[in-house]
């Protein structure tokens, strides 16, 4: 190995100022270029994010017929484990509908008076929302950063900040917008922070993804009295989101207060989009 | 027609690292585990040292760049980041090859640590610092420590290729 001053600048030049024979561009000229697409980031102007939407389009629906050998093989393998765990599913199935049965009477009971004390307070209108429902279209499992790409963008009427959900419960809230499709920020992510509402305590807290593990319950009352398997839940406030989506279940892990969601957000593929505001929120 | 035949067999084994690259920059098929976590690791990664290292008309820098930000569009980071990570990295390989006397996959291996290191650590403080992305970087340490481990398995195998390659070329 070479160990003179010179020689090391040499072998510095070369690789970095050197095309090779059949390269086009220097090692160097690339990387400033990349770092002026990154200074780009930080502008905001109408013809480069026109530009990006279009980029992003275009990057998406490849990764998406990219991805289709993957995901057949594994949508076959899916089907197949599923078709085994049939008979045992069904035994705990029967016996959840059993239970199901009983807490229906109870359940209609309940709703008729919570309809009967909304009309009270005149707020019958605050879980009435209109949805989109849209596919997945591509969902990289990034261990650094949660999120899925949807198949719809400002073309369907999607903005940003609104709530996705996975049937009823929470999973998320659009990050980017595209013209043809969208990105949401699952609530397992590390940059994602909701205020949630905890039943029956009626506490408030943050729900801060942690990654991988269940997300972590912070800003929790002084002196809270806080249950493990307690429900978790949208707590609407700031008008972002509309109180009341069931998100997960509280659990203890090494002392700390976590939610357990109640959707499996790896397995994500047909998502609404809530495009309606809840009333008081300003548009 | 023969000699089409053995033309377009020959750059298509020289054109299997080009495809791996973007189809594991395009697809979803990765190598992080949702239920085994700590077994994920950067294939691209081990791509672009080992064949910038070996041969760098095999993966033109201009190619490199471009999977770079495909995989920012796909993962949803601010578009250069990969780009730069991924270039840094070909960088230091760039460097060793001009001056490795002798190669071998174990000195490539030895070499490979430090790359990585300073590659992520440029991931890392270019999210942290400049975006104000929160990074899992203990995910991102375990994700660098299996890259390196696998390293020279992913290395026996492309030294397979690149001997076919050289092969189908002097045919």
């Amino acid at each position: 190995m070479v160990t003179s001053r010179d020689d090391f600048s040499i072998a510095v030049r070369s690789a970095f100022l050197k095309k090779g024979v059949k390269q086009k561009f220097s090692l160097l000229a690339l990387i400033i270029a990349s770092i002026i697409l990154l200074s780009l980031e930080a502008i905001d102007s109408k013809s480069l994010n026109f530009v990006r939407s279009v980029v992003k389009d275009v990057v998406y629906r490849t990764s998406f017929i990219a991805s289709m050998p993957g995901n057949f093989i594994t949508s076959v393998s899916t089907k197949v484990q599923n078709y085994f765990e049939v008979y045992e599913q069904y035994e705990i199935v029967k016996s959840k509908l059993q239970q199901l049965e009983n807490q229906k009477n109870q359940i209609n009971y309940l709703k008729i008076e919570n309809d009967k004390l909304k009309k009270v307070i005149d707020d019958t209108n605050v879980y009435n929302y209109e949805s989109i429902t849209t596919k997945v279209l591509v969902d990289k499992k990034s261990p650094f950063l949660k999120s899925v790409i949807l198949n719809k963008g400002f073309s369907s009427g999607l903005k940003k900040g609104m709530p996705v959900l996975d049937g009823p419960y929470f999973v998320g809230r659009i990050t980017e917008v595209n013209y043809l499709s969208s990105r949401v920020l699952l609530i397992n992510d590390l940059n994602s922070k909701i205020s949630v509402l905890i039943e029956p305590m009626g506490y408030q807290a943050i729900m801060s993804g942690t990654g991988d593990k269940p997300a972590l319950l912070e800003f929790l009352p002084k002196n809270h009295q806080l249950e493990v398997g307690s429900l978790v839940y949208t707590s609407g406030t700031g008008g972002i989101f509309f109180p009341g989506i069931p998100i997960g279940r509280v659990e203890l892990i090494e002392k700390k207060f976590h939610i357990k969601f109640f959707s499996d957000l790896s397995q994500l593929y047909l998502v609404n989009v809530i495009t309606s505001k809840p009333i008081g929120s300003e548009q | 027609m023969v000699s089409f035949r053995k033309n377009f067999v020959s750059r298509f084994f020289s054109l299997i690292p080009l495809l791996i690259l973007f189809f594991l920059a395009f697809s979803e098929v990765d190598f992080n585990f949702e239920k085994l976590s700590f077994l994920s690791f950067n294939l691209i990664y081990i791509v672009i040292f080992y064949w910038v290292l070996k041969n760098p008309d095999i993966l033109g820098y201009g190619f490199i760049f471009l999977a770079g930000i495909i995989n920012d569009v796909i993962i949803g980071l601010p578009i250069g980041v990969s780009s730069i990570t991924y270039l840094v990295l070909a960088g230091f390989a760039a460097y060793v090859r001009y001056l490795t006397v002798e190669p071998s996959l174990i000195y490539d291996w030895i070499v490979f640590v430090p790359s990585i290191a300073v590659t992520n650590s440029v991931y890392f403080y270019i999210l942290r610092i400049f975006f104000d992305i929160e990074v899992n970087y203990i995910a991102l340490a375990l994700n660098t420590g299996i890259t390196i481990l696998l390293y020279p398995i992913i290395g026996i195998l492309f030294n397979f290729l690149s001997i076919i390659i050289i092969v189908r070329k002097n045919v």
